[in-house]
């Protein structure tokens, strides 16, 4: 495609995720709106590029997915001998406000609890990424007919069984917005550990949260943390394709306005919480200690290990300690961490806990560290990692 | 509006044992504060007084019963209530009143609407 085209199909994704936002509400049915916008989507790639942009390409969009959403009811009246139900009209230029308010309608309904994290993640990047069906199968690793059996389940589970298009009250809105972070920091992890197209897809859905709801300290934690751990994207692999551990990763590499703007966002943040730590806030705060360290060596390891226990106070989970652990390690040796990482309960399927203590013992010259690794990798820790351990604690299993 | 039925799995208990007089009064006080959106429902005997029917080999086959649910299971199917509610948002909301959520858990499914 010419630098135009690529301008223009740029331009009408962007809107294209606004446009289905309000057909949404206008027909009352996401899968009517995903079919309207998708033919005013392409009609809009044939005819664009060659007769020039519109003057207001939304209201275009909008319009012409509206016309043919009635051009199908109608159809779908007459095949049934019914009257078609009348469809709102649609203001062409709509006012910002309530672009944002069908825009946040959609986040929280493609992200409502009533579906299962799959089917969130799906309609996450098929609805708010603008993904095709056959875009987010590949980027789940999915056949495309599985990935469209999810989708239509999912929107006929909203349709039939009534999921609001409202935005949640304010009573509401933390657990829901909690919801909605957590699915679009998996589709971010899923991202990280290779398929960096799903990390983009998650950076850009953060930075949609952050642009609708500014003040809301979850969405600026979000974009903070994924930015932050995104920034040292071009450190995290080498030319093998290898993942280079954080201690080993060439920090020349790491994307410093990235790191900028992710600080600045946790700023906000924690100005935005006196009183209670927001999670996705502390989380980020951590990654900035790691991102504003100039080598791993000199990581301020204070700073990093109260801000976990800040997280604790929020979060006490077994693997935020496990993660506190490790930084426990550098600041005050391997076996104050192993004393801490021992007294851990119920992670013996985890295998990030069994790498820990590998790890540890390992430092500690204790030769249970080869028992604790074949542990980590018969629960099923990543090859690579696994063979990252193998070659520090030097030893070859066919030995 | 909308129906669904809030199919409540929770312990298997006989409602008008005395040893129940607790939690019916419990579900009396549900019943009076949800009145607004209840159309019907039913309280069911315990799964020892059932009796589950099969007929084999489809249509027209024979006809097997046996004793109690096919499946023994901590939560049984003690009863439902069907509830006309605007949304899934407002009908949850309700579900989490009905006393089986706190010791079992409650089904929430659309109702469907044949037309007239």
């Amino acid at each position: 495609m010419t630098g135009a085209g690529d301008a223009v199909a740029r331009l009408v994704r962007d809107e294209g995720v606004r446009v289905l936002a309000t057909l949404v509400r206008v027909t009352g049915s996401v899968d009517l709106a995903e079919d309207a916008v998708q033919d005013a989507v392409v009609r809009a790639l044939e005819t664009w590029p060659r007769d020039g942009v519109p003057a207001n390409p939304r209201g275009w969009l909008l319009v012409a997915a509206r016309h043919r959403a009635v051009d199908v009811v109608r159809r779908e009246a007459k095949r049934l001998g019914k009257e078609a139900v009348a469809m709102p009209v649609v203001e062409p230029s709509p006012d910002p406000v309530s672009v944002r308010d069908d825009l946040l309608r959609l986040v929280f309904t493609c992200c409502h609890p009533a579906l299962s994290l799959d089917a969130q993640v799906a309609l996450a990047l098929r609805t708010l990424g603008g993904l095709s069906t056959a875009e987010v199968a590949r980027a789940l690793l999915l056949p495309e007919a599985t990935m469209a059996k999810r989708l239509t389940r999912a929107k006929q589970k909203i349709a039939t069984a009534r999921i609001p298009y409202r935005v949640p009250s304010a009573e509401e809105l933390p657990s829901r917005l909690a919801g909605v972070a957590s699915t679009v920091y998996l589709i971010f992890n899923e991202g990280y550990t290779g398929r960096s197209g799903l990390a983009a897809e998650a950076v850009r859905l953060a930075r949609l949260l952050v642009s609708l709801m500014p003040d809301e300290p979850t969405a600026l934690g979000l974009l903070a943390l994924v930015l932050l751990q995104d920034a040292r994207r071009p450190a995290r692999f080498d030319a093998a394709g290898s993942p280079v551990l954080l201690s080993s990763q060439d920090r020349s590499r790491w994307d410093a306005a990235l790191i900028k703007e992710g600080v600045e966002l946790v700023g906000r943040g924690l100005r935005r919480t006196p009183s209670v730590p927001n999670a996705y806030v502390v989380q980020a705060a951590i990654a900035a200690c790691h991102d504003l360290a100039p080598a791993y060596e000199e990581t301020n390891w204070d700073a990093v290990i109260s801000w976990y226990d800040v997280l604790l106070s929020v979060q006490d989970t077994p693997v935020v300690r496990l993660n506190r652990a490790a930084a426990v390690a550098e600041r005050d040796g391997p076996s104050a961490a192993l004393a801490l990482v021992d007294g851990l309960p119920g992670l013996s399927d985890y295998p990030w806990w069994h790498a820990s203590r590998a790890e540890l013992l390992h430092r500690l010259g204790s030769p249970v560290a080869l028992e604790a690794l074949a542990r980590a990798e018969e629960t099923g820790l990543p090859a690579a990692h696994a063979a990252h351990l193998r070659a520090r604690i030097g030893s070859d299993p066919l030995n | 509006m909308p129906q669904y039925a809030a199919i409540i799995y929770a312990s298997d208990v006989d409602p008008t044992r005395p040893e129940a007089t607790d939690l019916m009064k419990d579900y009396d006080e549900f019943g009076a504060g949800a009145q607004a959106v209840i159309r019907g429902g039913a309280a069911l005997y315990p799964t020892a007084t059932a009796t589950t029917v099969r007929v084999t080999g489809g249509k027209g086959g024979d006809v097997v019963t046996s004793d109690g649910p096919y499946a023994e299971t901590k939560e049984a199917l003690t009863g439902f209530y069907l509830l006309e509610c605007a949304d899934l948002d407002e009908a949850v909301k309700v579900a989490a009143r009905i006393p089986g959520a706190w010791d079992g858990a409650i089904e929430v499914r659309p109702v469907v609407d044949f037309g007239k």
